[in-house]
């Protein structure tokens, strides 16, 4: 549905975009990670036509963005970082507007009556925008991207300044959307990519880190598995005795307390399952196991790994040069 | 287009602007309208149509400041930008609300006119040869307007900068009186506002002058449209 294909944008000496590609597929939410000033906004104005790119090309379902801006500006409903609200017009004067704006030619009344059910603003149709709270104006922003009912919607950090109910409405307004969309989300919030999105792009410094799915791209990079335990005893001995067992290849203490257990984490080879030899490793030396779970590398950390990797590499690539 | 237009007129009538520019022009004009003929005895409105060209300099400047600096402040320039409109097809609706409005403006003073006609037999034609100029330097000015709107996210400034870009334009003709320099004066002479508008009082319709108001208003509009187009490739 989407194809963004060698991106790169500078202003003035600085390159905000280099070489960035990805596609998305039909009804796939894709996230767009990355930390602030890593490209995401850009590379979404670009895909808008709100920006030109100095080198790459966008095609929307086939369309191109630079040669045919009118048409695959039709497919695209767009959310921008600040929702672009007129604060003087009421909720259904807007959408009116903007019905006539994108050149709707879907029943207007049947049309804006389902996008406010879905973004639930039935209720606000006849209240002027300003006196809207921060939660109903996203979700205004997120109705006009809608009007037209375009394939393609675009979210630039769409949960920025809600408050957490609002932010759990928000997504699950885009997960909605996202059986009969395709939705590219970008966020800096990495736990939110993971609640909502299929496939996760990240992005940092205008270069595309990893494009994975979502379930995937932790794994990838796993390289040993781990896990958190709870155990009963004296810490140091605990973290001794854990050390000691085969297959364990790290074991340090958390920190965490609760009531007579402290907290662990053990790092083991990968694909080598320790559990049942750590079980009864504690209960020989009798230390009480009272909890045990998996833990996969989270995105954080991934984030974290892939952008030491690339600063790595980069380096590496400086100093052959030199 | 006609989406932007109407919601730009939307905006004019929601706001106070429109009230507070049309109620001040009305006030002004007709206080310039008593002085040039009335207390003068004389029904040539000649002197009335020039005094009024200063007055629209105010008046347009005030009525084109927000039109696009506006849109950038709120960042509502995303939505329009990204909407399947045309640079220029945005630029003209923004135009074309503007040029409404001045129109409005411009009918008000109707009725002075027909007061006029009650007491004299004025000269229609040069009425309608002024009317005629004052609408073609309107829309030079509406166009200017909008041009130093697009330069600035701050009402102020634009407001500020259209009157002396419009000063400066209007003002040529003096400066022209006073430059011995035969080649500075052509130039000046040639890109005065005002000294064109000179045929137009005796009731002539100036169809060089009227091609170069039209082809100044199509230079600032095409120059706004440059502006965006621009910051796409900034």
């Amino acid at each position: 549905m989407i194809e963004v294909s060698g991106l790169v944008k500078t202003f003035g000496s600085f390159t905000a975009l280099d070489g960035v590609s990805f596609s998305v597929g039909e009804r796939e939410i894709l996230g767009f990670l990355g930390p602030n000033g890593a490209g995401k906004s850009t590379t979404m104005n670009i895909m808008t036509g709100y920006l030109s790119s100095n080198a790459g090309s966008v095609k929307i379902d086939g369309v191109d963005m630079a040669e045919e801006p009118g048409r695959a500006k039709k497919l695209i409903g767009f959310l921008p970082e600040q929702p672009p609200l007129y604060a003087d017009m009421k909720v259904d004067e807007y959408l009116n507007f903007v019905y006539e704006l994108k050149g709707c030619t879907l029943s207007r009344a049947a049309h804006l009556e389902e996008i406010c059910r879905v973004c639930r603003l039935s209720e606000v149709r006849g209240r002027l925008i300003k006196n809207l709270s921060k939660g109903y104006r996203q979700r205004v922003g997120i109705a006009q991207a809608l009007v037209g009912n375009p394939k393609v919607l675009i979210f630039d950090e769409p949960t920025v300044g809600l408050d957490p109910k609002q932010i759990i409405e928000v997504r699950n307004l885009i997960r909605t959307l996202g059986r009969t969309h395709t939705v590219i989300l970008s966020t800096h919030i990495l736990s939110e990519a993971r609640a909502v999105c299929d496939r996760i792009v990240i992005i940092n410094e205008g270069r595309v880190l990893a494009d994975e799915r979502t379930d995937s791209i932790s794994r990838t990079l796993n390289e040993n598995t781990r896990y958190g335990l709870k155990i009963c005893g004296p810490q140091k001995e605990v973290a001794e005795a854990l050390r000691a067992v085969p297959g364990v290849l790290r074991a340090e203490i958390t920190g965490e307390r609760e009531r007579d257990s402290f907290a662990y984490r053990i790092e083991c080879e990968n694909g080598y399952d320790t559990r049942k030899n750590v079980f009864f490793a504690m209960a020989e030396k009798g230390y009480a196991i009272v909890g045990m779970e998996e833990e996969g590398l989270s995105l954080e950390d991934v984030f974290i790994k892939l952008t030491e990797t690339s600063e790595k590499d980069k380096k590496k690539g400086g100093g052959a040069k030199k | 287009m006609i989406a932007i237009y109407k919601r730009e007129m939307r905006a004019y009538f929601t706001t106070p602007i429109a009230y507070v520019l049309t109620a001040v022009f009305s006030a002004v004009a007709g206080i310039l309208f008593c002085i040039c003929t009335l207390q003068m005895q004389t029904s040539d409105s000649s002197a009335y149509f020039q005094f009024l060209m200063y007055v629209y300099i105010v008046i347009i400047a005030l009525l084109t400041m927000k039109s696009f600096s506006e849109e950038k402040r709120a960042r509502t320039e995303q939505l329009l930008l990204t909407s399947p409109v045309s640079l220029t097809g945005m630029v003209m609706a923004k135009f074309l609300a503007a040029f409404t409005l001045f129109m409005g403006t411009l009918v008000l003073t109707v009725p002075f006119f027909a007061v006029l006609s009650m007491y004299s037999d004025p000269n229609w034609a040069k009425i309608i040869g002024c009317t005629v100029g004052i609408i073609l330097i309107g829309s030079c000015f509406i166009a200017v307007g909008l041009f130093m709107s697009s330069l600035t996210e701050n009402q102020l400034a634009a407001a500020v900068s259209t009157i002396a870009v419009l000063c400066g334009l209007v003002m040529t003709s003096v400066l022209n009186s006073v430059i011995d320099f035969y080649p500075v004066r052509a130039v000046l002479s040639w890109v005065s506002i005002y000294s064109r508008f000179a045929n137009f009082t005796y009731g002539i319709f100036d169809i060089p002058a009227a091609v170069y108001y039209i082809s100044v208003c199509a230079v600032f509009i095409f120059l706004t449209v440059r502006v965006y187009e621009k910051r796409r490739y900034a």
